[in-house]
């Protein structure tokens, strides 16, 4: 325990002493609630879906901590160019236990950047249906963000270095981010743009987190959950099994 | 303590470390020498389960890095040959990692740190992030962190590499006091050949992936009818300068520099 408490610790303190790391990454979710909300507000209306912030305010959350914990996961890499990572490595632990400690302590700031998002998007006009959902959401939120930080420290656990990094940018996390029902419905879609959008683990946190904040979740609020917490087990099992396969 | 035989390693079809053979018994201090390149880095991360061998026996206090890995991860610290601090923890927050990491007890742990931290002179900058030290200052706080858990056995890969003559000697009485009170065995690299001389009981040379020679200090310069450790070591591995490795890290950490600041 005390092992995962002072991984946990270490990424928290990593995250609160790097605030240009933490301003920098609001700026893209304020930006795209602005844009698009107010951009595409109008049309959204006209063609019947109501407000539109509404709608988009739990898909830039889910945004913000897909970037977060992925960005977190994937900080093994720098580990790795700068030498830190060695030492855990030979440390007489648990390569699991690493792996627990790394996700829970990314999966903390992610949420904490999600809780921001949060923020930003009350300040822009976005109203929650019900806040007594709000526990409920911070599920959500928790389940996104170890998902994510989990999958990222997987992949960089066979990356060797920044370059793989960008290739995950847009081949894997634009994809995740544009085909989940962030931005529009899943309601009606092409069947092709349908089952990709069923196969993204994303979707299932976005419409967790949109169910549980203005209600009408599309696949249900247990299979959100169910899916969502099933792969993050997995995702954590292979993980530490690439995790002790590195070698420097 | 540590026994290898045979030991080879290859990258690709590069042999980095080729048949090599070598036995250190507890308590011992032994020196492995060679120039840029020869295999000794390669060697201690096998010995230490950060590589795997191609072929070849390896034990460590009695067990098998490629095997049983935590029980030889218990067994022994290390200072590796590259930076391997966490820059954004300060001082205190590098060692108390470690101590937890190694399960030292708390009370144990907080008074070992103070007194090594007291030793290499860091006591008073224990709270300051690691990423405003100097580079001698993170090698004396990566050389405190490797002997927080009191090891078995102690790899120290180039430990004294930019440090002063005083800092240097102060480091390696402070080693040859554990390695007299706690039977410690000291396994280190440098390229101080007078350091060697003076520190190790046993020294193996190694130069492009093989041992050339082992013995005691006296037993090389005997062989080479060199008076001098330098000299024999010279007489033995040639007068050829061997290319200085630049390696991807240290690029990338270039590259992160410049791209910061
Ligand atoms: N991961 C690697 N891939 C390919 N070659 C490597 C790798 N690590 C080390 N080498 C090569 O193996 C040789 C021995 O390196 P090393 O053990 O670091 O030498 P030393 O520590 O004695 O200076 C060098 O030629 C080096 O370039
Ligand atoms: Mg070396």
């Amino acid at each position: 325990m005390q092992i995962i408490y002072i991984l946990w610790l270490r990424q928290i303190k990593r995250y609160f002493r790097s605030r240009s790391r933490i301003m920098g990454s609001l700026g893209q979710p304020l930006l795209l609630l602005l844009a698009l909300g107010y951009g595409f507000g109008p049309i959204y209306q006209k063609a019947g879906g109501g407000n539109y912030i509404q709608f988009l305010a739990p898909g830039i959350i889910s945004m913000g901590i897909l970037f977060t914990a992925v960005f977190s996961g994937i900080e093994i890499i720098w580990d790795k160019q700068f030498g830190f990572l060695k030492e855990t490595l030979v440390a007489p632990v648990s390569r699991l236990k690493i792996m627990v400690g790394r996700t829970l302590g990314g999966g903390t700031v992610a949420i904490l950047q999600g809780l921001i998002v949060l923020l930003i998007s009350l300040i822009v006009g976005f109203r929650p249906e019900n806040i007594y959902f709000l526990p409920l959401t911070l599920v959500f939120m928790a389940l996104i963000a170890l998902f994510f930080t989990a999958l990222g420290t997987a992949i960089a656990s066979v990356l060797e270095d920044m370059q793989g990094f960008q290739r995950i940018m847009n081949f894997l996390l634009m994809p995740l981010f544009f085909l989940s029902g962030a931005l529009f419905p899943l309601q009606g879609l092409p069947k092709a743009v349908m089952a990709i959008a069923s196969v993204n683990p994303l979707s299932y946190g976005v419409d967790g987190l949109r169910g549980t904040l203005i209600g009408g979740a599309h696949f249900g609020l247990l299979t959100d959950f169910s899916v969502l917490g099933l792969l993050t087990v997995i995702v954590l099992v292979i993980g530490s099994f690439l995790f002790s396969k590195i070698e420097i | 303590m540590i026994k290898v035989e045979n030991l080879t390693k290859k990258f690709g079809d590069f042999t980095a470390v080729d048949k090599i053979s070598f036995s250190v018994s507890q308590g011992e201090i032994f020196a492995f020498l060679g120039p840029n390149g020869a295999g000794k880095t390669t060697t201690i991360k096998i010995l230490t389960t950060l590589l795997k061998p191609t072929s070849g026996r390896v034990m460590i206090n009695g067990n098998d890095p490629a095997k049983e890995q935590n029980a030889v991860r218990r067994s022994f610290g290390i200072v590796f040959q590259d930076p391997s601090l966490d820059d954004e923890l300060t001082t205190w927050e590098n060692m108390e990692l470690h101590g937890v990491l190694y399960g030292v007890p708390k009370p144990t742990r907080r008074k070992r740190i103070e007194e090594l931290l007291k030793f290499v002179e860091l006591w008073d900058r224990k709270n300051d992030l690691v990423k405003n030290f100097s580079g001698g200052m993170k090698r004396r706080l990566e050389v405190a962190r490797g002997l927080v858990h009191h090891p078995k056995i102690l790899f120290l890969d180039e430990p004294t590499l930019g440090l002063d003559p005083q800092t240097r000697n102060h480091i390696w009485s402070y080693i040859q006091n554990l390695n007299t009170t706690e039977k410690m065995t000291v396994f280190f690299t440098t390229h101080y050949m007078e350091e060697a001389e003076r520190i190790a009981q046993k020294i193996a040379i190694i130069d492009h992936g093989q041992i050339i020679v082992q013995g005691t200090p006296a037993e090389l310069k005997q062989q080479t009818k060199t008076n001098s450790l330098e000299e024999a070591f010279l007489a033995l591995t040639g007068k050829t300068i061997r290319p200085e490795e630049v390696n991807a890290a240290d690029r990338m950490r270039m590259r992160h520099r410049v791209f910061h600041h």
